[in-house]
């Protein structure tokens, strides 16, 4: 029997539910399918990709080294006014502090710690730590000072006071050759330890020199591959792809091979007369050095980068009716001008993807300037590498981490203002 | 409290830096060494006569960093179960406590037996090797003395291969530059001193190679490369005996060091690892690792099993002591850490 319905003015399914629930109960079960199948892919971004940078962002400030090593200094050193040597209490404090940690063998850790900011006290840490069970009783300070006279200067103190707290801004300001003077004020650090700024200008330059490499050179080959027949697009196409899909380090240790000095790049500069002719007009003393050199570095980038940067301009080029063209020209256009005026501009939004692609992943290179750079060609990558695998300094390498990631961040904002990242297209 | 992010670094930093090989060697003994030449002959001599007596290991490699061992320690990973370690690392790991204190009575063996086993109470000693730089005899005249190899760019051109690491690049330098071989390291110890050092050192910046492994000396000389270059003395004679090179190493200011084999601390497999320091340092092992490469055995019982034809070729041979450097270990120990960071800036400047 049907139920009878209230004359209510209300639109029903047909069993009798308002319209509007019956609508938002389907709505539901499809908003549900559909966060389903997003869901392994949104659970695996948080994991892979944003717990980690928050992970990075943190370890770049935090530093508990010496609030956990010698809470008994630190909660002394409280009450300091930082002028004068600390009271008794802190060097009591610190005694059975450093007999702690030298039981539990931490003092090479503290002595870690305190380096990164007052260079050399390392090792006068440990060797304290080593002399430190000879203390029995007060009064602690002369005795303390005896075994190093680092401890008898206000600085030392003032240092692990500064160092004392949880987080500190520490590892950020000397990755931007920063640093905090005792008295808590921030300089520069003296010019022959100032390298960071240095290799962040370096990394940006490398990236900004290697994009625009590989746009003059992908340009015209997106052109051709775009407007050529498609037999022979096809074949040409082959010869792009070819190399993309070869693995990055084989490609590297290719050029390694090619550039090495006497190899193959060498050889061929001398059978062409172009080393003889270099060295007539005195560009070049004796055979060129190309391996281990900021050039070997920029070409084999520029090789591994091309149909990154190339690939995104031919899709839109493909999309480009050539009436539009041909419409400039029957207006009495010349082709160059038609070119630069109908056609270019349209390539434009290709350009842009390209380049973005190309440069963002510039700034991420490491293994290739490793194996063709020298020392004076490593990216910021590869010092993020060093820091975690050779030295173990992961508030270095973080921080090192945070700053490529604001850099990137700025440079795209700028990018976006000046391009305009929704006219970007892939194709 | 351990930062969890060094947990999670350190998983990366196994799976990528030591392989997949890492993967099904959980129940295995992970040996640790220098690769290359020095690896072979630890092979040859130990691992191989090891294996063949029923046990199971897995060899990895590394290039000497301290860092890595602290990493595993601190974040109780530990994979590396026994590691070959120079005297500043085992003198600096000790000291850290990232290294088992040796129990020589559970290793069955006599302390007193073993030279250079009053350097360090976290290592079995097991050979004593050279720190030398060596010249292709065909390209090359023979220089003077190091200084003249190392620093006479006039009158040898060309590039140097040296190793990207300041230990004896900061003591040749300041002995180039005047400094009496005894007073080294009272200069070192100064910040102008260091100075001083890195201030030769520019003076060569262009023409070096740096290399990481100790196979990689000899094999840029090989190539033509470089005309000098630096690496362990046993990796030259590889290449002169095994590869027929025509090289010859300058024993001037050549640097003697002792190796170790220590156990990390930490390790799930304390008494297997005990097990393979203790076999390999029985003194038919460490005499048939001196057969392969000419690092005198520290076992003294080995040396009567060292085939006569190597002798010449150790580091400890009258005709090479003539203007022996003995590095000052501690003090690497203890400064290590500041001269490889400051070397590191300096590099990338």
């Amino acid at each position: 029997m049907a139920q009878a319905l209230p004359n209510d003015g209300v639109m029903r399914a047909a069993d009798g539910t308002p319209l509007k629930v019956a609508l938002a109960r389907a709505g539901r079960a499809e908003r549900l399918k559909a966060v389903a199948l997003v869901l392994p892919l949104f659970a695996f971004i948080i994991f892979s990709f944003v717990v980690p940078i928050f992970i990075m962002l943190y370890n770049s400030v935090y530093d508990p080294d010496v609030a956990e090593n010698m809470p008994r200094t630190v909660l002394a050193l409280k009450t300091w006014d930082g002028k004068d040597l600390p009271p008794e209490e802190v060097f009591a404090a610190f005694v059975a502090d450093m007999k702690t940690a030298q039981q539990n063998k931490q003092t090479a850790l503290i002595g870690k710690r305190l380096n990164y900011e007052m260079s050399g006290i390392r090792s006068k840490v440990v060797a304290t730590g080593r002399k430190i069970g000879s203390i029995e009783a007060a009064p602690y300070r002369d005795q303390v000072i005896a075994i190093d006279k680092v401890w008898g200067q206000p600085e030392t103190w003032a240092t692990i006071k500064r160092s004392s707290s949880d987080y500190t801004p520490f590892y950020i300001l000397s990755m931007l050759d920063l640093r905090q003077t005792p008295d808590g004020s921030i300089e520069a650090v003296p010019a022959d330890r100032a390298i960071y700024r240095s290799i962040l200008a370096r990394t940006l330059g490398i990236s900004l020199l290697v994009t625009l490499l590989t746009l003059v050179l992908g340009y015209p080959v997106a052109y051709l591959l775009a407007t050529s027949p498609q037999r022979t697009a096809s074949i040409l196409m082959i010869f792009v792809l070819l190399p993309f899909w070869t693995s990055l380090l084989v490609r590297t240790t290719a050029w390694m091979v090619l550039m090495t000095d006497g190899g193959v790049f060498a050889g061929l500069l001398h059978f062409t007369g172009i080393t003889w002719f270099l060295n007539l007009t005195g560009v070049l003393n004796g055979e060129p050095q190309l391996f281990k050199t900021r050039f070997a570095t920029v070409v084999a980038m520029t090789h591994i980068q091309l149909p990154f940067t190339l690939l995104p301009i031919y899709s839109v080029m493909k999309t480009i009716s050539p009436t539009y063209m041909r419409a400039a020209k029957s207006l009495g256009g010349t082709p160059f001008y038609s070119f630069l005026r109908v056609y270019m501009p349209q390539t434009l939004p290709g350009v842009a993807a390209g380049c973005l692609l190309t440069f963002i992943l510039c700034l991420g290179y490491y293994i290739t300037p490793a194996i063709v750079g020298g020392p004076t060609d490593q990216m910021i990558s590869g010092f993020i590498e060093r820091a975690i695998n050779s030295e173990n300094n992961w508030g270095k390498a973080s921080a090192l981490g945070v700053i490529l990631l604001t850099a990137t961040l700025i440079l795209y904002y700028v990018y976006n203002k000046l391009v305009g990242i929704d006219r970007m297209k892939l194709g | 409290m351990k930062k969890f992010a060094t947990l999670l670094g350190v998983a990366l930093l196994a799976g990528s830096a030591l392989g997949a090989a890492q993967a099904y060697a959980a129940d295995e003994l992970t040996i640790t060494s220098w690769g290359g030449a020095y690896q072979e002959a630890q092979r040859k001599s130990q691992f191989e006569p090891y294996i063949a007596l029923g046990n199971k290991i897995t060899e990895a490699e590394y290039t000497g960093e301290i860092a890595k061992i602290r990493a595993m320690v601190e974040a109780k990973a530990v994979t590396w179960d026994v590691v070959s370690v120079d005297s500043q690392t085992v003198l600096a790991g000790c000291a850290e406590g990232i290294f088992e204190t040796i129990d020589w009575n559970k290793l069955g063996l006599d302390r007193a037996n073993f030279l250079g086993s009053d350097v360090t109470d976290c290592g079995l000693p097991t050979d004593l090797y050279s720190t030398v730089v060596a010249f292709d005899t065909t390209k090359t005249k023979e220089p003077a003395d190091l200084f003249e190899a190392l620093y006479d760019t006039a009158k040898y051109p060309g590039k140097r291969a040296l190793q990207k690491n300041p230990y004896m690049n900061l003591e040749w330098a300041l002995m180039a530059d005047g400094v009496a071989p005894g007073d080294v390291y009272k200069v070192l110890g100064t910040e102008e001193g260091v100075d001083r050092a890195f201030k030769k050192l520019d003076t060569i910046k262009k023409d070096v190679v740096w290399w990481d492994t100790g196979a990689q000396g000899p094999q840029l000389l090989a190539d033509g490369q470089v005309v000098f270059a630096s690496s362990w003395n046993g990796r030259f004679y590889k290449a002169i005996m095994a590869d027929s090179k025509p090289f010859k190493i300058i024993w001037d200011r050549q640097a003697p060091d002792t190796e170790f084999w220590a156990i990390t601390k930490g390790t799930p497999k304390l008494e297997e690892a005990y097990r393979f320091v203790s076999f390999a340092g029985q003194p038919k092992q460490q005499a048939e690792q001196a057969n392969n490469i000419p690092y005198g055995p520290s076992n003294k019982d080995s040396m009567a099993l060292v085939k006569p034809e190597i002798l010449p070729h150790l580091p400890t041979a009258p005709a090479n002591l003539n203007t022996v450097f003995y590095a000052d270990q501690q003090f690497w120990a203890d400064k290590g850490d500041e001269l490889r960071e400051r070397f590191n800036a300096w590099l990338a400047q």
